[in-house]
């Protein structure tokens, strides 16, 4: 490959890039999201038993 | 809520489609260009981003306006979260426009490229937006003047195209020319799928924002109600 | 008409309030002056004409900073700033009152600046003067809006420079070009043009920002 298409495969490349680091901070905060709903109904299970 | 779960996966799933469809066109089925050979095909990503950025802007300023409109609390979320997508993509088209000027003309920043002084302009404009927004308590005062700071950016839009144009005047000499879009047919449908890829990929991306910030919010709420 | 009634009133408080305390001025007047001094010595020695007009404009925008970030402190510090926003005016005069105090500060330190400007560096014409004149309008109306934010603000001082800078470059490319350029109209034309744009949208977007 020449250089400029090597630059333009790295743009491409680029986009694919930021689209995946989105899933995977996306997938960070849905296990904190699972997370809090556990503590949450754990709570509330509480509250209901006292 | 159902309905809104298939609209989100309906949404991932056209944009995915776009997505692919368009950048396998850009790389393989877009006819080369006489003049700059393979590395015009980098115009299939730079500019549906741009376009996509002001569409974030645009969209932002549009919830603003309901926001001030109707004072419903929901559109400060809705317009934050538009002005968040647009940076992510302004930055997208600031480091794709850099790579644009590397294999065009050989250095990573031209000030004679009007696109990407304006999107430097905006991005400074924007990122103020958070600084804002993390410098006031939350609550009406905070989307108040969020929603006015996003009106006066879109209005800002215009007038420093306006003023970058008149600036080259006297700034630098235009010395570098980037063909316009003196497409053939095939190239500029291209570009339709890649633009509509890009605009597919910001709606399906804000909708699942929204849901994960409004999720937040209620989680938070129902904290509270418990303890 | 009350209205101008009211703007009148709100911003002849502000004068006599500065006349009586002043803080504001004496500094903004000595800013201008000891920027003008350091951007000599900055400045190599074959330096063009346009790089000296840039850096007044520079100057002036950083007076203008100085000069916005005290608009609203005496407000704030008095919580006098609620009073106001209760007072049957409409929440504009407001505005429009704070804004030409802020231009009255500006026009002055700007009646010492060029002249300082000519002595040390090139004579000034008249292009130079009504694009001063032009920007100081919209300079003024975006300022003042800029630091009703910054001051419901945690950041306040901090928060001003950050939110003015990306929105008046266009008033120095205006101001830069009328100065530079053979035929200034067109860059007059741009900044009337943003002066109208800015300050009809900071007008009508105030009381948004001052509201509870």
């Amino acid at each position: 490959m020449t250089t400029s298409e090597k630059y333009v495969t790295a743009a491409y490349l680029l986009v694919l890039a930021v689209v995946l680091l989105y899933v995977i901070l996306y997938s960070f905060k849905l296990s904190r999201l699972e997370r809090e709903v556990a503590e949450l109904t754990e709570l509330a299970q509480r509250r209901r038993a006292a | 809520m159902s309905l809104r779960n298939n609209r989100a996966v309906l949404l991932a799933a056209a944009a995915s489609v776009l997505l692919v469809a368009g950048l396998a066109l850009a790389l393989f089925w877009a006819p080369e260009d006489a003049d700059q050979g393979f590395s015009q095909r980098i115009f299939y990503v730079h500019v549906p981003i741009a376009l996509t950025a002001y569409a974030c802007f645009g969209w932002g300023a549009w919830k603003a306006l309901r926001l001030l409109w109707t004072r419903e609390s929901r559109y400060d979320l809705e317009s934050y979260t538009a002005v968040h997508m647009g940076v992510i993509f302004g930055i997208l088209t600031l480091v794709t426009g850099s790579i644009w000027a590397k294999i065009s003309w050989g250095v990573w920043w031209t000030w004679s490229e009007r696109q990407l002084t304006l999107f430097l302009v905006l991005f400074l404009f924007y990122c103020a937006y958070f600084m804002l927004r993390f410098s006031v308590e939350s609550g009406p005062r905070r989307a108040n003047l969020s929603a006015v700071y996003a009106l006066f950016g879109v209005a800002l839009i215009p007038v420093s195209f306006l003023a970058i144009r008149l600036a080259e005047n006297f700034i630098h000499p235009v010395v570098f020319t980037r063909d316009g879009p003196q497409m053939s047919g095939s190239m500029f449908f291209v570009f339709c799928v890649c633009l509509a890829a890009m605009l597919g990929l910001f709606a399906s991306l804000y909708t699942n924002e929204l849901t994960g910030k409004r999720l937040d919010a209620r989680l938070r709420e129902l904290r509270e109600a418990l303890e | 008409m009350t209205y101008f009634a009211d703007v009148a009133a709100l911003a002849r408080k502000d004068i006599l309030l500065e006349l009586r305390s002043r803080d504001t001025l004496p500094a903004m007047l000595l800013f201008v002056v000891s920027a003008l001094v350091v951007f000599h010595f900055s400045l190599p020695s074959d330096a063009s004409a346009t790089a000296s007009t840039g850096l007044l404009w520079i100057a002036l925008l950083f007076t203008a900073l100085l000069g916005l970030g005290r608009a609203f402190t005496a407000e704030r510090e008095q919580r006098v700033l609620d009073g106001l926003v209760l007072a049957p005016c409409d929440r504009s005069a407001i505005w429009l009152a704070k804004s030409l105090g802020v231009l009255a500060f500006l026009g002055m330190a700007e009646a010492l600046a060029l002249p300082a400007y000519a002595l040390f560096f090139e004579p000034v014409g008249w292009e130079l003067v009504a694009a001063v004149l032009l920007a100081d309008l919209g300079l003024a109306a975006v300022g003042t809006l800029l630091a009703a934010m910054a001051a419901a603000s945690r950041a306040r001082e901090l928060l001003l420079p950050l939110l003015f800078l990306p929105l008046v470059i266009p008033v120095v490319v205006g101001g830069v070009g009328a100065t530079v350029v053979d035929n200034p109209g067109r860059y007059l034309g741009f900044l009337a043009l943003y002066d109208l744009i800015f300050a009809i949208l900071s007008w009508a977007s105030f009381e948004y920002v001052v509201a509870e």
